[in-house]
């Protein structure tokens, strides 16, 4: 899949307002836009609402208040593990692409690796919308043969000592990964920890930064 | 289907790359295709899977060189062409020129997005029989290669592995995509090891848990 199609759009052009020139599939998508708002199924504000939800309130940002949380208090932790979706819910993190989540623990024996071969299934809630590479066709393609490949594209890697565990989301069950806790971080804030849970982290292309990165 | 949505273990794409500080949305229009596809799904004309379908439906060389919103408004097209509410004369005029055709729910105002998206939409459901298989039980993926959609991927077919989570009922997407029923049924994660899944010389370190409905196993 193109990752950059803005900007290597070799088809024709068509003209846009004052002087501008948009690739077909964002006229096309304009057009689908006024044909769906002017027969009524797309009522006004409601594509603003979503695009700004997505935009501002929902990201990863959130899922690093569950890591850190499970970091900090075992008794959150086990409640993650018996139900993460109710336990994620403690902190108001709901919804669409959330509804029925797991999460996975790293240890030294074993890193956990999240992917969607067959389309693109991330846990909204908790890291909002999945970034190009995740759902691109090198990651899904890539991940359930040679993970210690893809992690070595982020620059990651592990002890040989330590097996990768691949998690497919072929269902609706959504998976976060719990990074393990970076050294040198005893008596944190919950705050603190959280500025250290990167998205890759909770995806696990990547692990939680060192302490020194702390905000 | 063996559609070119099914990519697990091809090889040749090359590195993942992924973007320093990358941007929710690349330009204008995905943030609008994205919007879009929410909005026609409220309207509960289809279910997540005939959407999947509609999108892994796509010719392969056409789903292997568009990017992923395009995909979703390609999808989008095909589903609203399907059920009556868009003309391909529409598309190509830019503006209705028919009356909307009657929906199952009505639009979504933009005062009730914030609750649609919160309640999202649950697929579990009772199943009316115990749980086929329990916690450490072997099974073996069947070998099925179905011309409608399912959610089994080709790596995964044909392999034995362990079952290490029972999940509870959820809708089967096989049937649900074809609007032939939700006909909940048990979802396991099973797990594979690399050599399993990928042969000698694979990783040993390496194990894949795939979710698998009930009638995608059958006992070793």
């Amino acid at each position: 899949m193109t990752q950059h199609d803005d900007h290597h759009h070799h088809h024709d052009h068509a003209h846009g307002e004052a002087g501008s020139e948009l690739p077909d599939i964002a006229l096309r998508v304009r057009a689908l836009e006024t044909i769906l708002s002017e027969k009524g199924y797309v009522q006004p504000g409601v594509i603003d609402a979503i695009v700004e939800t997505y935009e501002t309130k929902i990201g990863p940002r959130n899922g690093a208040q569950v890591v850190a949380r499970a970091w900090s208090d075992p008794a959150y932790l086990e409640r993650l593990r018996q139900d993460a979706t109710a336990a994620i819910a403690e902190l108001g993190f709901v919804g669409r692409q959330g509804e029925h989540m797991v999460v996975v623990e790293n240890t030294p024996r074993q890193h956990n690796l999240v992917v969607c071969t067959l389309c693109s299934c991330y846990p909204w809630p908790v890291l909002g919308l999945p970034p190009v590479w995740y759902k691109s066709a090198p990651y899904r393609a890539k991940a359930v043969i040679d993970p210690r490949g893809v992690l070595a594209d982020f620059g990651v890697a592990l002890p040989a000592e330590t097996a990768i565990r691949v998690w497919d989301s072929t269902a609706e069950l959504r998976y976060l990964v719990i990074p393990m806790r970076p050294a040198g971080t005893d008596g944190w804030s919950e705050e603190r920890l959280a500025s250290l849970v990167t998205r890759d982290s909770m995806i696990g292309t990547s692990l939680a930064l060192p302490a020194g990165d702390a905000a | 289907m063996n559609g070119a949505q099914d990519l697990g273990g091809m090889m040749g794409f090359g590195p993942v790359r992924s973007e320093w500080n990358e941007p929710v949305f690349h330009a204008h229009w995905e943030g609008r295709a994205l919007g879009l596809t929410l909005a026609a799904s409220a309207l509960g004309e289809w279910n997540i899977d005939v959407g999947r379908h509609a999108r892994e439906s796509l010719h392969p060389a056409d789903y292997l060189s568009s990017s992923y919103y395009e995909i979703w408004t390609k999808g989008l097209v095909k589903l609203l062409v399907e059920r009556g509410m868009l003309t391909p004369a529409e598309l190509e005029a830019g503006r209705s020129l028919q009356t909307a055709a009657a929906t199952k729910r009505p639009a979504l105002a933009a005062a009730n997005v914030p609750a649609a998206l919160t309640t999202g939409g649950p697929c579990d459901r009772p199943v009316d029989h115990p749980a086929l298989f329990a916690v450490g039980d072997r099974v073996r993926t069947r070998n099925i290669n179905p011309v409608g959609h399912t959610r089994l991927p080709r790596y995964a077919r044909g392999k034995t592995g362990l079952v290490e989570r029972v999940h509870g009922g959820f809708v089967f997407p096989d049937t649900n995509a074809h609007r032939a029923g939700e006909n909940p049924q048990w979802v396991y994660s099973v797990v594979f090891t690399g050599p399993e899944l990928w042969g000698d010389g694979a990783d040993a370190g390496l194990t894949v848990a795939v979710d698998c409905w009930g009638s995608y196993l059958e006992r070793v």
